[in-house]
């Protein structure tokens, strides 16, 4: 196999990116503080959010844009981008829980049945479309165990002391640029809240969809798992196929209390672009949570899609004896960017977290881990092991990694190991000498250089994500 | 089986392969020595498809068919088998796995229905018995961490899986000691059949005792330079290639 063979590009297939003929209701470009209240009016939010909304705003316009990551960013006018696009549901419809055809075949078509008897067993869905959630799965199942599953908006209305309780207290809107955005302008996302003591009968999910023009989708996920209480959550992402860059800007807060666990997994596939490198989304997501005493919070992500991603989902190990971990395969293609990891802050007694991160780059993509591991002063005997690799398919791209270490208490021991290896042209020829075409070859061995982390999904998202790594690949080789 | 009509082959502007012409039939053992560089590894390389090497003149036909015209894969699935010199690592992939595809791919080029997760388990059993290997190194990574032996009882443990009907065993036995050469090489005789065929590439005569073959090759300066039966290779062992090298300068 000639390494320009290897190179060469052939079409590859995004299922995702067709659009949805929907009549949706936005309102013009721009932003400003009218804007904000058009937004929070549309949802018919109390008071108070408002205000939140008001000063996230005031003080993202003094901020300035993150530089720091690996990563080269085309100039972003946040003056011409919707903030707000809703699909109109066609007709009046019986009850809350009915849903326009056409959306219902959207969902349909990506996966996603929105009728229960349909789903699959054992998750309970929120599907998002643009600003709105469409409709939530499964409701009254879980709410017979007391977990509120529901979509952010709702929760305002309907729980609005348990938001005000926790919304921003992980993620405050001053953490950074794109936080402080999402904090003015944030429209859908989910809200979770399982009680205490109660393990959640189900996986629950979101799941996210681009589909209007010109719009910028701003995620707001707030989940909450009481003492003792254990939940398995999972988000998907899809968009359309379209030229012109649309911006995603989420945030995620998680609050682990004590002895609860969280499982948060990934699968991000968001449109990447065309192979030249036009179009596709911009993720820029702020995902954080806080595990109190023996807390534990375990992020997996699969990472495949978007024309560059800014996200390193983190933990706050502020309790006695919390873990954190975070498993991460991120693979870029063509012309995409990536530029993620994650941040274990350690400031309990005998906290410990895990970091694994496989990195693959192909084409002429560029790929970075960025990883920060801190003990604070009173975090005795806190225990951290990265490993963190990348693979190498072709020879135009690029992996980088920036793992940071910041210890302040002598009893930490950390550990940290990292590779970079090459799909060799002397593999290929072993496995086609096999019978396998290079293809094949290829997607055997990526998907066994991801194993450990796909192993962390939930099984039918493994298989899914699989596939899903496989097809990313598609033209990657020649 | 296989024939091979004035064959050439070079990397860059070196030719390595320098007119070859050799004929193999069902059931008969070839082998093929030759001093270091004669280009024994590129035919080898070649007859797979290795495409670090051009074919610039010759006709080569596997089963009736064109060979060189064919991907690598596709000899492989018709049946053409290279055991490695240096078996390749490909970490994070279990043998089993990679068996699995490479099985299952085979059976989707004759038309067969893929293995169902029992018969394939029996089938490795069965064939990982012909070469003793270790029913544990199934379950790791491809030739990752394997020893020198296990590297070599795992290319004859492929070979039994898929049983090909060409063989091109590429100094099978190099790095062996005596009991894994033993092995190796009673494992190779008991996959030996009068349907396929099997070319062994070697140094060293002490293989030749255990695969008897019926013809032995002698390879120089890329082209084939004498041939005899099996007692030219023990000639060869007592008196060495200069002798037949003088000969061919003649």
């Amino acid at each position: 196999m000639a390494e320009k063979e290897i190179i060469e590009r052939i079409d590859s297939e995004y299922k995702y990116g067709f659009t949805t003929d929907i009549e949706t209701e936005t309102i013009g470009r721009g932003l400003n503080e009218e804007v904000i209240r058009i937004i929070s009016a549309k949802k018919e939010e109390p008071e108070w959010m408002l205000e939140r909304r008001l000063k996230a705003f005031r003080h993202w316009q003094t901020m300035k844009l993150p530089e720091w990551a690996h990563l080269d960013i085309p100039e972003i006018d946040f003056q011409d981008i919707i903030y707000y696009a809703a699909p109109k549901q066609r007709k009046k419809l019986n009850s809350m829980d009915e849903v326009d055809p056409e959306l219902k075949r959207t969902f349909d078509k990506l996966g996603i049945p929105l009728e229960e008897q349909m789903a699959l067993a054992g998750v309970a869905v929120d599907a998002v479309m643009d600003s709105v959630s469409v409709k939530t799965t499964f409701r009254e199942t879980l709410a017979e165990k007391g977990i509120i599953f529901c979509s952010i908006s709702e929760a305002i209305k309907e729980y609005p002391e348990l938001v005000k309780k926790y919304l921003g207290t992980v993620v405050p809107h001053t953490d950074n640029f794109y936080a402080a955005l999402n904090a003015a302008v944030f429209s859908d996302g989910s809200f979770c809240y399982i009680p205490k003591g109660v393990r959640c009968p189900m996986e629950l999910s979101t799941y996210f969809r681009i589909n209007a023009e010109g719009t910028g989708q701003f995620e707001r996920t707030l989940l909450v798992a009481d003492e003792g209480s254990y939940v398995s959550y999972l988000e998907g992402c899809t968009a359309p196929r379209r030229d012109e860059n649309q911006l995603h800007a989420a945030v995620v807060e998680i609050i682990v209390e004590k002895d609860a666990e969280v499982k948060y997994s990934t699968v991000q596939n968001w449109y990447p672009g065309d192979k030249e490198g036009k179009g596709g989304i911009y993720n820029f997501v702020t995902k954080r949570g806080l595990c109190r005493e023996n807390a534990r919070l375990s992020w997996t992500q699969v990472e495949t899609g978007s024309a560059i991603t800014w996200k390193y989902p983190s933990c706050v190990l502020l309790g006695d004896n919390s873990v954190g971990e975070f498993y991460s395969v991120a693979m870029t293609n063509n012309f995409q960017q990536a530029d993620t990891g994650t941040k274990m802050i350690h400031i309990g007694r005998n906290t410990r977290s895990r970091i694994v991160s496989k990195g693959i780059s192909a084409g002429k993509s560029q790929n970075a881990y960025r990883g920060l591991v801190r003990v604070a002063k009173g975090a005795d005997n806190a225990r951290n092991y990265s490993q963190c690799d990348s693979l190498l398919i072709g020879d135009k791209c690029g992996a980088h990694t920036f793992p940071e270490i910041d210890s302040h208490n002598p009893t930490a021991v950390l550990e940290h190991e990292a590779t970079t290896s090459k799909i060799s042209e002397e593999q290929l020829f072993y496995c086609n000498q096999r019978g396998l075409s290079t293809e094949d070859a290829v997607g055997l061995i990526v998907n066994g250089y991801a194993r450990e982390v796909l192993a962390k999904l939930p099984m039918e998202f493994a298989v899914e994500a699989q596939k899903l790594l496989a097809l990313s690949l598609e033209g990657s080789v020649g | 089986m296989l024939s091979v009509k004035n064959l050439h082959a070079s990397v860059g502007d070196k030719e390595i392969l320098r007119g070859i012409n050799l004929e193999v039939k069902a059931g008969e053992v070839h082998a093929i020595m030759g001093p270091n560089g004669s280009g024994k590894s590129t035919l080898a390389s070649v007859l797979a498809g290795n495409d670090k090497f051009a074919v610039t003149e010759g006709e080569v036909s596997f089963l009736g068919q064109n060979l060189l015209d064919m991907s690598i894969e596709d000899r492989a699935r018709m049946g053409l088998f290279l055991g490695f010199q240096y078996p390749v690592e490909i970490p994070g992939v279990t043998m089993a796995n990679f068996m699995k595809v490479a099985v299952n791919e085979q059976r989707k080029f004759r038309g067969e229905e893929p293995l169902t997760a029992g018969e394939f388990l029996r089938m490795m059993r069965d064939r990982s018995a012909v070469v003793e290997l270790d029913s544990k190194l199934t379950g790791r990574a491809v030739n990752e961490g394997f020893s020198g032996g296990e590297k070599k009882k795992n290319e004859i443990f492929q070979m039994a899986m898929l049983d090909p009907k060409l063989a091109i065993l590429d100094e099978t036995d190099s790095g062996l000691d005596i009991d894994a050469l033993r092995i190796v090489a009673t494992g190779v005789t008991k996959l030996h059949t009068e349907h396929n065929a099997t070319v062994v590439i070697t140094h060293y005569q002490r293989l030749l005792d255990y695969i008897v073959p019926d013809y032995v090759h002698v390879l120089y300066k890329g082209q084939i330079i004498y041939s005899g039966d099996k007692t030219l290779a023990l000639k060869l062992e007592k008196e060495g290639y200069d002798w037949l090298i003088n000969q061919h300068k003649e």
